[in-house]
């Protein structure tokens, strides 16, 4: 009988829990359809209001195209440096190998706010705040980690004696990767670069300090919609946003189900040859 | 060609033809290894540099010597600002351990398909911007918000409850922020511990409650120290939140830094502080590493 009642507290518990993660997020979406510049609750009228004043002001269409801009190139350049590393990490010889991953892994730790300052004292002398490049440097190497582990983690799966395999064919080594290994981990990879993309799409911190007239990112245009005074279109692009985090979710899945797939198929196929 | 370096340093490694001396074996980096190199310098350049400048900096500006950190406890508003944030921070990990606990034991027990549920629930505001979830909060929280209108409509209460702009209202909001990042490893120690455990406590005699406290709880406390260090360690650098849940009251170091930059510009004090804040981080994390894999910790959160 106790054990029962543990039981549906312990339910009860967990459904408040489940309400508190996602309540936040389900409230956003019908406020951005309220007609209300005060974005009243209970909503009186259903209307499209924000999201035609979102189209209608170039400064945010602007915005979001810089954070895509700066996404994108972050994502790409985190993706080259990450999957390198990550190969050097699996399969390589180094020294120092624990420090090497703590300084490629610390941009995980150090908090925003102190990549940010030290981002911005030391970019306010080379002239780079307010430039893309700035941004791409600074997101890249928060978003890398996240690239490291993704691919690290598609990497220990391969199997290496498919490489030996089709070195003893006659392929170089470096054929080898690119024909082989390569699209073996593609799949990481691409998880790799959406979480990249996804860290510097969403980082808001960083880009407060580097943000300025002649460059904001979406984020930053977010944050001063609700800092001081609450701009309704806010909840217009925030709803945009969690429907961009959901599909970029699912494609990562995707991904993971992928790499599984092909992992298993690829070792499936060398046993069965007898190698 | 490298590559191809590589394979020959390989074979030879694994046939133990090397006959030179440990530290030289030990200093050589293989083809493979190198591969590192474009990351490892494009971090020290981007990330390193900027550190070890805003560092020196703190030490420097206006004038050499201590006086920003001086200026940091000479003033009662500042030490201030490091008590709140010590203590929104402590408040927010116990909050964030009691419910992130019982929901990942409830994980470990739940079938499968609820499982992947829960799992879900917790990995959805995981990967959601900070920003929406916090203006969704204050959306959730102000005097004319959804909890306030409800609760007035219901004839719960008569007039609004201040819950933005309050302790209250920042804990609130971190915790939401911070319980992804408790679940994640107190479930994932939680799954290790053998259940048959239990049942052989039970088996001898134990009450079910009794051999859940003195056998599945000491368990699962490295899963718990870890997500409470991680929450803690984060959520000392919190500033999104608690500036936009938190009043004047609560500011927390975050806030302060920024607040020093953007408009009084004093870079050498909002140094010294992110300095503070930087060291204490660390002195943290290597607290943590004496008991806890985290570089595995890390390297498996995705």
């Amino acid at each position: 009988m106790t054990r029962i009642l543990t039981r549906a507290s312990l339910v009860l518990l967990a459904v408040l829990i489940g309400i508190y993660l996602l309540l936040p997020i389900l409230v956003v979406v019908p406020m951005s359809l309220n007609n209300s510049s005060f974005l009243s609750f209970p909503p009186k009228d259903v209307s499209l209001r924000w999201y035609h004043n979102l189209i209608d002001d170039p400064t945010w269409l602007q915005s979001a195209l810089s954070s895509l801009e700066v996404a994108a190139l972050s994502a790409l350049l985190a993706v080259v440096l990450g999957t390198l590393a990550a190969l050097a990490l699996v399969r390589g010889k180094l020294p120092f190998r624990g420090g090497i991953t703590a300084v490629l892994l610390a941009p995980l730790i150090v908090p925003y706010v102190i990549v940010g300052l030290s981002a911005y004292i030391m970019f306010l002398r080379l002239g780079l705040t307010q430039t893309t490049l700035g941004f791409v440097l600074v997101h890249t190497s928060l978003a890398v980690p996240y690239v490291l582990i993704n691919v690290s983690s598609g990497l220990v799966a391969v199997d290496r004696r498919l490489e030996m395999a089709a070195m003893n064919l006659g392929a170089s080594p470096v054929q080898a990767f690119f024909r082989i290994t390569l699209p073996m981990i593609l799949p990481s990879v691409l998880a790799g670069a959406l979480f990249a993309f996804i860290i510097s799409w969403d980082e808001v911190v960083v880009a407060i300090f580097l943000a300025g007239p002649d460059l904001t990112t979406l984020p930053v245009k977010m944050w001063s919609g609700i800092r001081v005074q609450i701009d309704p279109t806010v909840a217009a692009v925030s709803s945009l946003a969690l429907v961009v985090i959901l599909l970029t979710f699912g494609l990562v899945g995707l991904t993971r189900l992928l790499q599984r797939i092909i992992s298993r198929r690829a070792t499936a196929a060398l046993t069965k040859t007898g190698a | 060609m490298t590559a191809a370096a590589g394979t020959e340093q390989y074979l030879r490694r694994h046939t133990g033809s090397s006959g030179r001396s440990r530290l030289v074996r030990y200093l050589r980096v293989d083809s493979w290894g190198a591969l590192v190199l474009p990351l490892l310098l494009f971090l020290l350049f981007v990330f390193v540099v900027p550190l070890v400048v805003m560092l020196q900096r703190s030490f420097t500006d206006p004038s050499v010597g201590l006086a920003n950190y001086r200026a940091i406890f000479a003033s009662s508003l500042y030490v201030r600002v490091l008590g709140n944030t010590f203590m929104i921070s402590l408040m927010v990990t116990a909050v964030t351990l009691l419910l992130a606990y019982p929901y990942a034991y409830l994980m470990t027990i739940a079938r499968p398909k609820w499982r992947m549920f829960m799992l879900g629930l917790v990995l959805v505001p995981f990967w959601t911007s900070i920003l929406v979830r916090s203006f969704a909060l204050i959306l959730l929280l102000r005097d004319t918000g959804v909890l306030n209108t409800t609760a007035q409509d219901l004839g719960v209460i008569d007039g609004p409850i201040t819950l933005i702009r309050t302790m209250q209202g920042v804990v609130f909001g971190m915790v939401q922020i911070a319980l992804p990042f408790a679940v994640l490893p107190i479930y994932a120690t939680m799954r290790t511990i053998d259940r048959r455990l239990l049942a052989a406590a039970e088996g001898m005699g134990d009450r079910p409650a009794g051999a859940f406290w003195r056998v599945f709880v000491p368990l699962s406390l490295p899963g718990v120290a870890a997500g409470g260090l991680l929450t803690f360690i984060q959520a000392l650098g919190y500033y999104i939140t608690p500036a936009l849940l938190g009043g004047p009251k609560n500011t927390m170091i975050g806030e302060l830094i920024v607040q020093q930059v953007s408009t009084v510009l004093r870079f050498g004090f909002a140094a010294a502080l992110a300095t503070m804040l930087l060291v204490t981080t660390m002195l943290l994390l290597a607290l943590a590493s004496k008991f806890l894999n985290l570089e595995k910790m890390l390297m498996g959160r995705s």
